[in-house]
């Protein structure tokens, strides 16, 4: 009698079809997490990825490079003119011929028209630029790109989502698509979605980005990361955000 | 030091009882943690949070590792006069960082 | 035997000395224990000790998702006035590497008696909140709290 109630339980417990997750089942990580940090998210008196947030106002009209240019002296009121583009990001590119993400858009801003040398991944100053273009979007549905030339590059980062890899030859799809909302070791599996990057991690006691995220579960998993940068990371977030379509956007998130 | 982010009403009646909210970046490195290669991180804290009001103390906190990186404080005052709400962090560097707000008080 | 040449001797206490702090270094601080929690609250003032629990509310989560960041709150009833305030609130854990959390110095000024912040818990313990109000007498409250850590740790 009681093995049955207890599979009766774990049957309500599982996600109700495994595979994508369909529109309606959509939750943010924000869903998973204890009332407290949830709380924390919240606050903006609180918050500690606002701290980097205000970091990126104020480097948004630092003057920087050879040009002597401020981000703001072409884009002006971030409010306006970076509103809904963490929405949109990963985006393509026409010159390079691919997608790129915010913080290699930033680099190449720097790059091209500011002649100043890109900042490192996971740099305070990267981070904290990245953060406050993305707050720009907060609240707004994830709306991919609808160039169809990402097309590729979305289904590239699919495969790499269904890809299992490492020693534990885990791909993220088994966590995040089949069993989200059970437990790992005590602790909620999330869907995986990019919707609070850069966010604020309680286990970094800092502000990171979606790769250093990535990076983590490949870590967790026994596989081997990929480089900060590559174009895995780009394809895979790519993918992420159509998986995301319709969650806002919630940057800067916390997270446990 | 780093940029604080500093939450009080910029206007209070007089005798209004006041909420004020901190949060400033710092590591807060707690000496406790090793590094890589197994060697303890030196200690590096804000130990000292004090709060005035046209140079008066009003509240002061004295921190220890045991508080969070990117430390938050929240704590109420009486809205006696308008001036200067100053704010000062001090490190184990003996560095102090000092942030100042305006409140008028009617 | 003949005694061992300077040199020799000053090499081994040097190598005894690398050697003794490359494992000081190494070793983990021993966390805190009761008796240090109870040293700590003697140090923070002679009449800490005998505290009587009461009028003190200390807030924390009973459970906590990361042990790196736990919201802490602190409210004494007490009228906060000239003739009767909390001077200082001061915060202690059974099981961090060092006893005391904060101590915040109130007054008058303050208009009520309450503090806010957040906390690191090295595991699942007990805190201890003691206020002492101006008529010198001590007052505590305690929480327990659960901790639990993210299931994927960087490594």
């Amino acid at each position: 009698m009681r093995r049955h109630a207890l599979t009766a339980a774990l049957l309500l417990a599982l996600p109700a079809v495994a595979g994508e997750i369909g529109q309606a089942e959509r939750r943010s990580g924000f869903d998973f997490m204890g009332p407290d940090t949830q709380a924390l998210q919240r606050d903006d008196t609180a918050n500690p990825g606002l701290l980097w947030v205000d970091e990126g106002a104020a480097l948004w009209t630092r003057k920087e490079g050879a040009a002597g240019r401020a981000c703001a002296d072409c884009h002006g009121d971030a409010a306006e003119s970076m509103r809904g583009v963490a929405a949109r990001y990963p985006a393509y590119d026409a010159g390079l011929g691919r997608p790129l993400d915010l913080e290699q858009r930033i680099n190449r801003c720097r790059a091209t028209h500011q002649q100043s040398p890109p900042l490192a991944h996971e740099s305070r100053e990267l981070l904290a630029l990245t953060a406050f273009v993305a707050h720009q979007s907060r609240g707004l549905p994830v709306a991919p790109d609808p160039d169809p030339r990402m097309e590729p590059f979305r289904e590239h980062g699919r495969q790499l989502f269904h890809r299992r890899e490492g020693q534990l030859d885990l791909a993220c799809s088994q966590c995040h698509d089949d069993h989200w909302g059970r437990r790992l070791a005590g602790n909620p599996i999330p869907q995986g979605h990019p919707t609070a990057y850069p966010l604020y991690r309680l286990e970094w006691q800092g502000l990171g980005s979606l790769q250093r995220r990535f990076r983590n579960c490949q870590t967790a998993t026994r596989a081997e990361p990929y480089a900060y940068g590559s174009a895995e990371y780009v394809d895979l977030a790519a993918y992420l955000m159509e998986r995301a379509r319709g969650l806002p956007v919630e940057t800067p998130g916390v997270r446990p | 030091m780093a940029r604080p982010r500093i939450n009080v009403p910029s206007t209070a009646r007089r005798g209004e009882i006041v909420e004020i909210k901190t949060l400033i970046a710092h590591p807060m490195e707690t000496g406790f943690r090793p590094d890589e290669s197994g060697r303890l991180r030196p200690r590096d804290i804000i130990h000292t949070f004090v709060c005035t009001l046209n140079g008066e103390e009003v509240f002061r906190a004295e921190l220890f590792p045991a508080i969070t990186a990117n430390p938050f404080i929240a704590f109420t005052m009486v809205a006696t006069e308008s001036g200067d709400l100053a704010f000062h962090w001090t490190d184990d560097h003996g560095t102090t960082q000092t942030e100042t707000v305006r409140i008028t008080v009617t | 035997m003949t005694a061992p040449h300077r040199d020799t001797l000053n090499r081994r206490r040097l190598l005894a000395a690398g050697a003794g702090a490359a494992v000081v270094a190494l070793v983990r601080p021993a966390l805190a224990t009761p008796q240090g929690m109870a040293d700590a609250i003697r140090a923070f003032a002679e009449g800490a000790a005998r505290a009587q629990p009461g009028r003190v509310r200390l807030e924390l989560p009973a459970l906590v998702e990361n042990g790196n960041s736990a919201p802490l709150t602190v409210t004494v009833d007490s009228p906060m006035t000239p003739d009767a305030f909390v001077r200082r609130i001061a915060v202690f854990n059974e099981k961090n590497p060092q006893p005391n959390v904060a101590t915040f110095h109130l007054g008058p000024r303050s208009g009520r008696a309450f503090v806010s912040t957040r906390m690191r818990l090295a595991d699942s313990q007990t805190i201890v909140a003691i206020a002492e109000l101006s008529d010198g007498t001590f007052w505590s409250d305690s929480a327990e709290v659960i901790v639990t850590l993210a299931a994927c740790l960087e490594g």
